[in-house]
């Protein structure tokens, strides 16, 4: 029998409380038990970036975090970032662009580009590509990504000034 | 994958910890960020009982800097040491090796104690340690010890822990005023664990090198010293000459395994390639 563990995360906002598996992580509890399928799950060892979502405002991977290391933090996902508006222009460059094709790395790639706009606005496009890294993408290739990335960067900068 | 079934707790003292490793001994194991563990738990390649989450003992993390030498925390993550002015300006080394740890996202929460106990031979961390000559704290019930970096890695995965013990923090003495640092890797995709790399640390005065440390990693099953390269180099003009017969010295300084990708020879060159790279750059 699986030990269960009580715990309590704020998920987009929302307080969830939950009796979680302790070896299940939170990728597959904010899929399975949260219906929260926009974060998606592949390689489920660190290697690709898929699974990508906000833990206290800095991005991780969901598949190497386990729901209860979580309990009592704040986990952001991409249905809230989308909800919220936080990523409309991001999302906006990237169709604009055609910086995906079957869009399934397309939540975790725009979960790092977020935290790279937001943390490093003046970045050059070598340091684009060295954030992503950790995000693998096997049909767009990586060029229209950090087209859109890079339009994105320009623009807020564009609007500050 | 998915990992197989684990009970989970998360002590909040570092007694706690250390009774429940003697209650339990190898049948548990110490989770700090989890980067490595919880992937090696997700492809099956171990089936612990019991996970003990080592992140709510309050003082393992953090950076302090007192008396020549620079403390770093067991749970200090990757990213606080990437972001840390102490790193940047007393461990130059340090600070450029943490930027080939992995990735933004694991950096965020793989911690310093974390890399330094698991010992991968491709890992940067360890290979710093040994060029700096940094001292472990290692703690066990009752008992505190400290042991050379040079002594504490011993092979493959093979570090100086005893069961019931744990990483407390790495001690680096401050870089002098004189050295200067260089890390350098190769592999194959930026992030990816090095097919071979160099923390390279030596004292240049009046254009003459000494005292240099080229520690390799990813060139046998833990971080080595280039040692009759460092001998050779001992008080020469840091010129052509002198890079090229540190270059053919690696030879005998490396044990350079093949791996699935790379044969000794490959390897062989990329040291050497890497090793003029540095010396140019600690000249530069
Ligand atoms: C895709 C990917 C790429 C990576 N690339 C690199 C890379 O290029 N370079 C690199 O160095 N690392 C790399 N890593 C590993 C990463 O740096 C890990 O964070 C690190 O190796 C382990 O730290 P952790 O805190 O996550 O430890 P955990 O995964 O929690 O633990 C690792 C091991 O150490 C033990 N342990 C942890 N803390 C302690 C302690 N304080 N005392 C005693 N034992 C302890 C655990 O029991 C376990 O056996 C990569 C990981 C991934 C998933
Ligand atoms: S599913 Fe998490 S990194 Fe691939
Ligand atoms: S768009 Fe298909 S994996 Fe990136």
């Amino acid at each position: 029998m699986d030990q269960t563990l009580l715990t309590t995360l704020i998920v987009n906002g929302s307080a969830v409380t939950r009796r979680v598996p302790a070896r299940q992580h939170l990728s597959d509890f904010l899929r399975d038990e949260l219906g929260l399928t926009g974060s998606h799950t592949a390689c489920e060892h660190g290697a690709c970036g898929a699974c990508t979502v906000r833990v206290d405002g800095a991005i991780v991977r969901g598949c190497l975090m386990l729901a209860v290391q979580a309990n009592g933090r704040r986990v952001d996902t991409i249905e809230g970032l989308s909800d919220s508006g936080e990523l409309a222009d991001l999302q906006a460059a990237f169709h604009r662009r055609n910086a995906l094709q079957c869009g399934f790395c397309t939540p975790g790639m725009l979960m790092a580009a977020q935290d790279l706009v937001t943390t490093r606005p003046e970045a050059t496009r070598e340091e684009i590509r060295e954030h992503l890294s950790g995000n693998l993408c096997r049909c767009t290739g990586y060029q229209a990504i950090v087209d859109a990335i890079d339009d994105v960067l320009a623009q807020r900068r564009g609007a500050k000034t | 994958m998915k990992a197989a079934s684990f009970s989970y707790v998360k002590p909040a003292a570092l007694n706690e910890v250390f009774d429940l490793l003697a209650r339990h001994g190898d049948r548990a194991r110490v989770l700090a960020g989890g980067q490595s563990l919880l992937a090696s738990l997700n492809l099956r390649l171990s089936a612990p009982e019991l996970l003990i989450d080592i992140t709510g003992v309050p003082g393992l993390a953090g950076i302090t800097v007192s008396g020549g030498t620079v403390r770093i925390g067991a749970l200090t993550t990757h990213r606080q040491i990437e972001r840390s002015p102490e790193v940047a300006r007393h461990l130059p080394l340090l600070a450029q090796a943490v930027r080939h740890v992995a990735h933004v996202a694991i950096r965020n929460v793989g911690t310093f104690g974390g890399s330094v106990a698991l010992a991968d031979p491709a890992a940067e961390y360890p290979a710093c340690a040994v060029a700096l000559d940094a001292i472990l704290v290692l703690a066990g019930r009752g008992a505190e010890r400290r042991v050379r970096a040079r002594e504490f890695f011993r092979g493959l995965y093979d570090t100086a822990l005893q069961p019931g013990e744990l990483v407390i923090a790495g001690e680096f003495p401050v870089s002098g005023e004189a050295y200067r640092s260089a890390f350098l890797e190769l592999a194959r995709r930026r992030g990816d664990y090095a097919i071979v790399g160099i923390a390279a640390h030596a004292r240049l005065a009046a254009g003459r090198i000494s005292d240099a440390r080229l520690a390799f990693l990813g060139a046998a099953s833990k971080p080595v010293l280039a040692l009759r390269a460092a001998a050779l180099l001992e008080g020469r003009p840091l010129d052509a000459q002198a890079i090229a017969a540190a270059q053919a010295t690696l030879e005998d300084d490396l044990e350079l395994p093949a791996d699935l990708y790379s044969s000794r020879a490959t390897k062989l060159q990329l040291a050497r390639v890497l090793l003029g790279r540095a010396l140019g750059a600690l000249n530069g």
